[in-house]
This record gives structure tokens, C-alpha cells and sequence, in this order.
């Protein structure tokens, strides 16, 4: 097997030391001959989690048994778009994560994801529309559509029901801008 | 009748019978390979039907068929895999000549074959099918298992076996003596590793002869250097087959992949024709008597494989649950069983016998196989709870 570097999951170790950014990923690469390849990692709870990429290009993404661990319990066929959505889904805390780091040395800024359900008001209306800026204070910094990120959304961006809206502001500021998005 | 419109009429129904009995096959989970071959011995020499006026074309489809097998074995892994695949699996590849080639070769000289026919058999006991394999571990949604690797590093280790293994016996079969034998085998190493040493270094260069961006172009460049490579190695005592399988190692990269999607229903064709035809050149009554012979063997054959997969899996820290599914795996035989009994009963230099214990042997393997990866889940749960039980009473 390719890839066992440093930064092995320690399952198990360091017990009874919380270290927030302990649990360091490392995604092993194995090729399949004829087929394609496997990257796979193994999750804090035991499990497997990865893809396996044919050579014609098409992805699987694959979870391992929970009572065995070399087999998989299921292996999905996934569209460049559907593997593109699902990376965005999953992504989208990461990214909410990276922006909390960043405004972590302001107090009383806050980051939150929003979602923008199908059927609220402002599902295919504008950013400016919303007006979130001078009702809330809050800030729309990116909006993750399709597992694609759009990064500070112009006030003529039209929104779509499902997009998540990654948004900056002060606690209350959020609270009511989650309000203004559901109900208009 | 006019004779093309009886050639075509039997040409039709032999494609057409084929095409119902593959959709049978891939229904119930088996491959389709046993089936052609039981059509095959229903119909021509001591079947039900005899074919008539057909044979030039069927005798060059079924050649065809074999050529192409075999540039698609060559096709099917990069050179780099080879290389990297030889690396690490050779302990397991090793134990796996051993512990699958003796069973057939035993066999055969207990059967009175003689060496030559010895070595044609421990060939056709020897070889899992990658086709078969392959396949089954993508229906049955194996791709992703942790012992998968194990499996396909064997059936890498299998293919540069073959790659020496075809030239000695083109060599054997044409009646070298034991020092022709040797040189046999010092030449097709050399060649070998000239051809890897190609593909690794000069790789782009072989793949530009045959690239090209249109599809129709391509395709005819990639079956006519084919061809012409199967008949100058021919013409060199090599075997056609061997010639179209090592430039099917030398074409590499996105040529190699373009190359595999466009000729792989040429191939289904033409190899679907190949097993017919060697069917049809058995004589169906030559079979009961090597039955026991092939049955024994199946039981035997089926026991090495899945010792050689448990074994080549436990190295790799697999749980046993997977190495029984890695040795369950390895146990189908197809395609290039039925290829190397062919060149060797093609040749005339072994006992006809050859043809019909190997065609029961694939018919047997080629069944069993897949049944054998599909089963082997439940089949481990059922004993380790019959342990557990007898553990705890």
C-alpha cells in the first residue's frame, strides 16, 4: 500500500488529551491495476471512507462493513456533477471552519452557514433583494451551490433553493437573518 | 441454395443462438464462456448439426479471436503496473505457478501426455480469468474491499507469467529439443524484458504509430499492426497470439484505454467465435471418458487457487473473511485456458484428449468461479457459526 506517511489516524491514541486538530486525515492511495485507483481513509470511528476513480474517469464512492472492515457495505456510482455536489455538501463546513478561524481574533463575529430551502421567498430573487445587509448586518461571503463555492456573491446574485449561504455576522444579526431568508 | 446464402444463414444463427445464450449467462451470474462452448460442441464434428462451407471463415474469426484476446490481456495493464505488480506480488505469484500448475501437469503425465502435454495442461490449471474476475468483483460491488489489490496484483503476476510462459511452449509445441527448449525460454525472457524496457522508456512512441483522433482511424491502425505483429511472429515460429499480446504490453497510457474501449467488442465477437470453434472441433463423445479426469481436477484446482489467494491475502493483513473472498475469487479458469489448449492441440503435438479434458475443465471452472466468490460470504458465516456452536456444546 502507497501513502502511509506520517499523519496516520491515531485511533485510540492520546486518550484523555483533547487536541482539536489531532485527528490529521491521511488518505491512502492504492492503485487497481486495469481498473483505476482507490483513495480511501479510515474514519475516527473505524470506518472507511473513500473513492475509487475508474481510468474512463467515472467515480464510486465506497463505505466500508462495520463488521468488516475490508469489505464495503456500499459502493455508489457518482456523476462528475453528483461527486461535484457531494464534495460541496460536505465541504461547506470546512469552509465555515476556515472563515471562524480567520475572524477568530474579532469578539462577537460569528460565522454560520445558512440554507436557502426551495421554496423560501427569495428562491430565484437577487442577493440585493434580500437586503440582508442594512435589515441584519450580516455579511454573505460565499454561497456553495452544487459543490461549486462562489465567492462574495455580487448583489445581483441570483439565488437558487438549496444553496447555502456562508454568513458573516454578530449573533443576533444571524439569528434574524436566518429569519429573513425563511420568511422574507 | 446459393453457397453464400447457406454460410450466411449459419453465420446468422450461430451469432444469434450465441447472443441468447450470453444473455442467459450474465442473467444467472455465470460467464458466457462454458455456454459458447457447449454450442460449439452441439453443432460440427460428432454434434447435432453439422456446419458445412463455413469452416475457412469460422478457422480465421476464431484466430482473429485469439489475437485479440490476447493484445487485450496486453492492453489491460500498463507497463508500470506490470513492473510494480511483479514487485510486490512475486512470493504469492510464485506460489501460485507452483501450487496450480502442478495439478494439470500431474494429471497429464498420469494420463500418459507425455512432458509436452504436460506443460500444455499445467498452462490451462494455471491461469485464473481475468475476464471472469474482473467482472464478478464489479457486480458483486467488490472494487473498494481491502483485498481487492491482492487479487489483481495476481492476476498481474499471471500476465507477465504468460508472457514468458506462451513463447517456450509455441517453442515446446513446435519440437525443440531440450537445448531449443532452453533457448526458447533465454529469447522470450530477453524479449520480454525488451518489450517492458519499450513501454517504459518509449511507450509514447510505439502509441503514436497507432493514435490517431478519429476514431475509424484508429481502430484500423491498432487491428492492422495487430494482425501484423500476429503474422511476422507467426512467420518467426513465435505464435501469433504471443506476438499480439506483447504489443499489446508495449501500447501504453490513453492509447492503451482508447485502444481497450473500441476493440472490446471486436474481441467479444471474435473470441465468442474462437470458444465455438474449438467446441466445434471437439468431439463431444471424447469428453465422458476424461470427465473423472476433469472433475478431479476442478476439485483440486479449486482447493490451490483459494489456498494461493488465502494465503497471498493473510500476507497483506486481510481478516479471513476477505482472504476466503480473494481465494474464492481466483478460482474461475476461462479464456486463456481455452487459448493454450488450443495452440497446442492446433499444433498436433499433443493427444487430442488435450482439447476435450480442457474444454470440460473451463466448463466446470467457468462455472463455479463466480458461483464461488458469490458464495463464499455465506458459506464462511455458516461454518463459523457450526464452530461456534460445536465450541460452546
Amino acid at each position: 500500500m502507497v501513502g502511509s506517511g506520517p499523519g496516520r489516524p491515531h485511533l485510540g491514541k492520546k486518550r484523555g488529551i483533547r487536541v482539536v486538530y489531532a485527528h490529521v486525515v491521511n488518505v491512502e492511495v492504492t492503485p487497481l491495476p486495469g481498473i483505476g485507483t482507490r483513495q480511501d481513509f479510515v474514519s475516527r470511528t473505524g470506518r472507511r471512507i473513500g473513492v475509487i476513480t475508474y481510468r474512463d474517469g467515472k467515480f464510486e464512492l465506497i463505505i466500508s462493513k462495520k463488521d468488516d472492515p475490508d469489505a464495503c457495505t456500499a459502493s455508489i456510482p457518482l456523476s462528475p456533477d453528483e461527486a461535484g455536489a457531494l464534495a460541496g455538501l460536505l465541504g461547506a463546513p470546512q469552509l465555515v471552519a476556515e472563515l471562524s478561524e480567520a475572524n477568530s481574533g474579532l469578539s462577537g463575529v460569528h460565522t454560520k452557514q445558512l440554507p436557502l430551502v426551495p421554496g423560501s421567498p427569495y428562491d430565484g430573487r437577487t442577493l440585493g433583494d434580500t437586503q440582508l445587509r442594512t435589515r441584519t448586518a450580516v455579511s454573505v461571503v460565499a454561497v456553495v451551490r452544487a459543490g461549486t463555492v462562489h465567492p462574495s456573491p455580487r448583489p445581483d446574485f441570483v439565488f437558487g433553493g438549496g444553496d447555502l449561504l456562508i454568513t458573516v455576522g454578530t449573533k443576533d444579526g444571524l439569528a434574524k437573518a436566518a429569519d429573513v431568508l425563511d420568511r422574507g | 441454395m446459393h453457397h453464400t446464402t447457406v454460410a450466411l444463414i449459419e453465420l446468422g444463427a450461430i451469432f444469434f443462438g450465441l447472443g441468447v445464450l450470453g444473455r442467459v449467462a450474465w442473467k444467472i451470474g455465470i460467464s458466457p464462456i462454458p455456454f459458447y462452448l457447449l454450442g460449439g460442441l452441439a453443432f460440427g464434428s460428432g454434434g447435432l448439426i453439422p456446419l458445412e462451407g463455413i469452416d475457412e471463415f469460422t478457422t480465421l474469426a476464431s484466430e482473429i479471436g485469439v489475437i485479440l484476446l490476447l493484445l487485450l490481456l496486453g492492453l489491460e495493464y500498463s507497463a508500470a503496473e506490470l513492473v510494480t505488480g511483479m514487485r510486490r506480488s512475486w512470493v504469492a505469484g510464485l506460489l501460485d505457478i507452483v501450487l496450480n500448475a502442478a495439478p494439470g501437469a500431474v494429471v497429464a503425465i498420469m494420463l500418459g501426455w507425455g512432458p509436452v502435454g504436460a506443460l500444455a495442461m499445467a498452462g490451462v490449471t494455471y491461469i485464473s480469468s481475468s475476464g471472469i474476475i474482473a467482472k464478478v468483483l464489479g457486480d458483486l460491488g467488490r472494487l473498494g474491499n481491502r483485498e481487492t489489490p491482492v487479487i489483481l496484483s495476481i492476476l498481474v503476476f499471471e500476465d507477465l507469467a504468460m508472457a514468458i510462459y506462451l513463447p517456450i511452449l509455441t517453442a515446446v509445441l513446435a519440437g525443440a529439443t531440450l537445448l531449443g527448449g532452453l533457448t526458447a525460454i533465454g529469447i522470450s525472457l530477453v524479449v520480454v524484458t525488451l518489450v517492458l524496457v519499450l513501454a517504459l522508456r518509449f511507450g509514447r512512441y510505439v502509441s503514436a504509430l497507432v493514435d490517431s483522433p478519429d476514431p475509424e482511424v484508429f481502430l484500423l491502425r491498432v487491428l492492422g499492426a495487430a494482425l501484423l505483429v500476429a503474422g511476422v511472429a507467426q512467420q518467426l515460429q513465435v505464435s501469433a497470439a504471443v506476438g499480439a499480446f506483447l504489443l499489446g504490453i508495449a501500447i501504453s497510457g490513453s492509447t492503451a484505454e482508447n485502444a481497450t474501449r473500441m476493440l472490446e467488442p471486436l474481441r467479444d465477437l471474435f473470441a465468442a467465435m474462437f470458444f465455438v470453434v474449438f467446441g466445434l472441433n471437439t468431439d463431444p463423445a471424447t469428453i465422458p471418458p476424461v470427465l473423472g479426469a476433469a472433475v478431479l481436477l476442478a476439485v483440486v484446482t479449486t482447493a490451490t487457487k483459494f489456498a494461493t489467494g488465502w494465503w497471498a491475502a493473510k500476507r497483506q493483513g486481510i481478516a479471513r473473511m476477505g482472504r476466503a473472498r480473494t481465494g474464492a475469487a481466483l478460482v474461475a479458469r476461462g479464456e486463456f485456458s481455452i487459448v493454450i489448449a488450443g495452440l497446442a492441440v492446433g499444433a498436433n503435438a499433443v493427444d487430442p484428449q488435450l482439447a476435450a479434458l480442457s474444454t470440460a475443465y473451463v466448463l466446470v471452472m467457468a462455472i463455479f468461479g463466480p458461483l464461488a466468490a458469490r458464495l463464499v460470504e455465506p458459506a464462511m458465516r455458516l461454518a463459523s457459526t457450526r464452530l461456534r456452536r460445536t465450541a460452546t456444546a
